[in-house]
């Protein structure tokens, strides 16, 4: 029975040429469907940069409190007042306390002509965001924005790139227009500091420990799971452990009260110090694991030979294991801290999405840091906030970025030494 | 740098033959080193602290738990059973927390895994070596965007593209199914370069063989390659499904706040991270039952997470030791 149906199937010329057709058709019609893969994943990261570039550029409508008519009868724009003029509209319009805050920063007579102009915008015209539009509306549907300009009387649109310079250096404000990231740029900075000093140091001597010293036993197999096991640990679980451990059982030290007697605790333990720990502890697997790498790929001739000429253990990996894996060492680290830089959850679990507007100064300090930043201004559901997100996801992307490519530019000196030595 | 070495071995040396020349000392036995033991317990307590982590994070767990299960209103068969999650006026059942969690893991993975797959295969067997040294790029860049990058993005565009797409009445402005697609996303391009390498191990004699025989390359593909390959690239799935079960800035963002249990992907609903982000966002006192149930939230979802991982881990290793 069975040898007949293949008698009938293989059977003559014709029948194998019909197979042979269905195959290829097979095998093309899936060649397509994984080039749509491709294509789809391709397709994803763009959809993901237009998205971010979208809503950081475009224009936005704005309503003035008080318009620049009333301040200098017939001058529409400010920017065309003289030097006199806005003197006179600094003094006079200026509520007392804001003008001596000012005064004190910097005398009004001695500010720039730009430096008054925004002054007076910010504190007496007072423009709010009636509405904003992305860069694809404000290109091609520019309609609707005159219409909408049209629905409300006295408004008016300007192009905005929600990314500027003063949006750098500004901190955290309830108003969107004159919001910035400085305080959480500082307090990502000292995070990653904080991180590195912990993680590093910890992390390659594991590494060392782990791939120089380490019998092949059980203990050491099972430290090696371990800590394979940790690198897939939600991050989420990281921030929990921070929070019991670093911010209440350990807040008398990461508070700052019991080494530099801060009495003013309303950080409570969620401080920098706090942050960082917590994240050291989240990318340590990391670095093990790739300095581990690194420490692998050094020739066992190396260490041979350093052990010929009478060297101990510590001074083969000291001298020489060490120095010819360094490069790859500072890529996998730089690489484990760029994960640290943009991670959130582990963050917002210990506390650190609170309303800030003063610079950390400290690993005690209170801090936000940018992905926070992001996340908050996120979840709020007007439209300026998340422009206002988006403008700090184009940051966040261009440090990541940075810090990336050195990465990658280590990684290519590498194999150009390589090359060069070989 | 480059001297240093060269210098120390040099005076180790000479001093070394000084030491065989003096007849009257055992210059052969082993010097005693204080220092390189010291250092070497040193480095053995760095490996260890990973231990004291694993620990740390097991021990907080459950102790915190404990506090929430030892609370009377909380029972464990109300915890396991209830359908309903109102610690305020003392429901606590998590269900509704984990159908949400499985909802958008499910959702992320029937997008990542037939397009990470497909991509990993594409990569390994079609692309040439120019294509490759394109994509693998982009598939770097996509696995280096931070999660709450995702996350704007799935409140933003996302959704938006859902509620055009079907119904806008029927697909709320939070939900399951934004969220779960974009950590599919998300999750992609860890599936696509884990399944590549699986993929990539399977020896080059098994294809050879397979078109000898007068298959064609999508069935040596489809009949060869993956089933040779199926533990490492299951392995990938796992370890994905354990990304997606834990990730959070994306759900936190587009998810929805407050639990619901809801089989709907287009209705809001409130996952295991979620609920934890959302809870201890807010400066929650400690002692409070809102503090103590995202531990034991936490708890659940170490245990999902780890068990996936380690069911990975091994069938990986076994994957291993066929061909090396």
């Amino acid at each position: 029975m069975n040898s007949m149906n293949h008698v009938v199937q293989f059977g003559t010329e014709e029948d194998v040429q019909v197979l042979m057709e269905k195959r290829r058709h097979n095998g093309t019609l899936w060649q397509a469907v994984f080039m749509f893969s491709v294509s789809l994943a391709m397709l994803f990261l763009i959809m993901l940069i237009f998205s971010v570039v979208n809503t950081t550029f475009g224009y936005v409508v704005l309503v003035n409190e008080v318009e620049s008519s009333t301040l200098i009868a017939q001058k529409d724009s400010v920017s065309s007042f003289t030097r006199a003029e806005l003197e006179q509209v600094a003094f006079s319009r200026l509520s007392a306390g804001i003008l001596r805050r000012v005064e004190y920063e910097k005398p009004i007579a001695d500010r720039s002509d730009e430096e008054l102009i925004a002054l007076i915008e910010q504190y007496i015209i007072k423009p709010k965001v009636r509405k904003t539009w992305g860069l694809w509306d404000s290109l091609f549907n520019k309609i609707e924005i005159d219409r909408y300009m049209a629905e409300n009387e006295g408004s008016y649109a300007v192009f905005r790139s929600w990314v500027n310079s003063s949006f750098l250096v500004a901190d955290q404000s309830s108003d969107p227009l004159n919001a910035g990231i400085r305080t959480a740029l500082f307090g990502s900075l000292w995070i990653i500091l904080v991180t590195l000093v912990f993680a590093f140091p910890i992390g390659v001597g594991a590494a060392i420990y782990l791939e120089e010293y380490a019998k092949d036993n059980r203990f050491n197999r099972a430290l090696q799971l371990n800590i394979f096991n940790l690198s897939a640990v939600p991050s989420i679980i990281y921030g929990l452990l921070g929070l019991a451990v670093f911010v209440r059982a350990m807040e008398p030290i990461t508070s700052g009260a019991l080494i530099l007697g801060i009495e003013d605790s309303t950080a409570n333990g969620r401080t920098i110090l706090s942050g960082g720990l917590t994240l050291g502890l989240l990318v340590l697997p990391i670095i093990i694991i790739n300095t581990q790498e690194a420490l692998k790929a050094v020739p066992d001739s190396l260490r041979m030979s350093s052990y010929g000429v009478g060297a101990t253990k510590w001074q083969t990996v000291w001298n020489h294991v060490l120095p010819a894996s360094f490069d790859r060492i500072l890529t996998g680290t730089i690489l484990a801290l760029s994960r640290a830089f943009g991670e959130t959850a582990p963050l917002v679990v210990i506390g650190a999405s609170t309303f800030i507007s003063i610079d950390p100064s400290g690993i005690f300090s209170k801090f936000t840091t940018l992905p926070t930043q992001i996340y908050q201004w996120s979840a709020r559901p007007q439209g300026a906030y998340r422009n206002l997100a988006s403008a700090a996801i184009v940051c966040l992307l261009i440090l990541l970025l940075i810090m990336n490519s050195t990465a990658i530019y280590l990684r290519a000196r590498i194999n150009r030494k390589k090359r060069l030595e070989a | 740098m480059g001297c240093m070495p060269m210098t120390s071995s040099f005076v180790f040396l000479m001093r070394y033959s000084k030491r065989m020349m003096d007849p009257h000392k055992n210059s052969f036995r082993r010097k005693v080193r204080p220092h390189e033991r010291f250092i070497e317990i040193m480095l053995f307590f760095c490996a260890l602290l990973s231990i004291i982590i694993t620990v740390g994070i097991v021990v907080i767990l459950v102790k915190e738990s404990w506090l929430f299960f030892k609370n009377p209103q909380v029972t464990l068969k109300e915890f396991f059973t209830s359908k309903k999650w109102q610690p305020m006026i003392g429901d606590f059942g998590f269900l509704p927390l984990l159908n949400a969690t499985f909802t958008t893991s499910i959702i992320a993975m029937s997008l990542g895994v037939p397009i990470g797959l497909f991509v990993a295969i594409y990569l390994s067997e079609y692309a040439s070596e120019k294509t490759r040294a394109v994509l693998k790029p982009i598939l770097e860049i996509l696995a280096g965007i931070p999660s709450i990058v995702f996350g704007y993005f799935a409140l933003t565009f996302m959704t938006p593209l859902l509620r055009g797409i079907f119904n806008a009445e029927r697909v709320e402005i939070y939900n399951t199914a934004s969220a779960g697609l974009v950590i599919g996303i998300l999750v992609l391009p860890l599936i696509a370069t884990m399944a590549e390498d699986a993929i990539g191990a399977v020896p080059k004699e098994l294809r050879l063989a397979a078109y000898a025989l007068g298959s064609t390359k999508l069935e040596t593909v489809f009949q060869i390659v993956i089933p040779a390959a199926i533990s490492g690239i299951s392995a990938t799935f796992l370890l994905a499904f354990s990304r997606a079960i834990g990730e959070t800035m994306v759900v936190a963002l587009a998810a929805g706040a407050g639990p619901n249990f809801t089989y709907n992907p287009f209705r809001s609903a409130e996952t295991i991270t979620g609920y934890i982000v959302r809870i201890s966002g807010g400066d929650v006192s400690y002692n409070s039952i809102d503090y103590n149930s995202i531990f034991a939230l936490g708890l659940v979802l170490f245990i999902i997470t780890f068990a996936l991982n380690f069911i990975s881990r091994r069938i990986s290793e076994r994957f291993r030791q066929e061909y090396e």
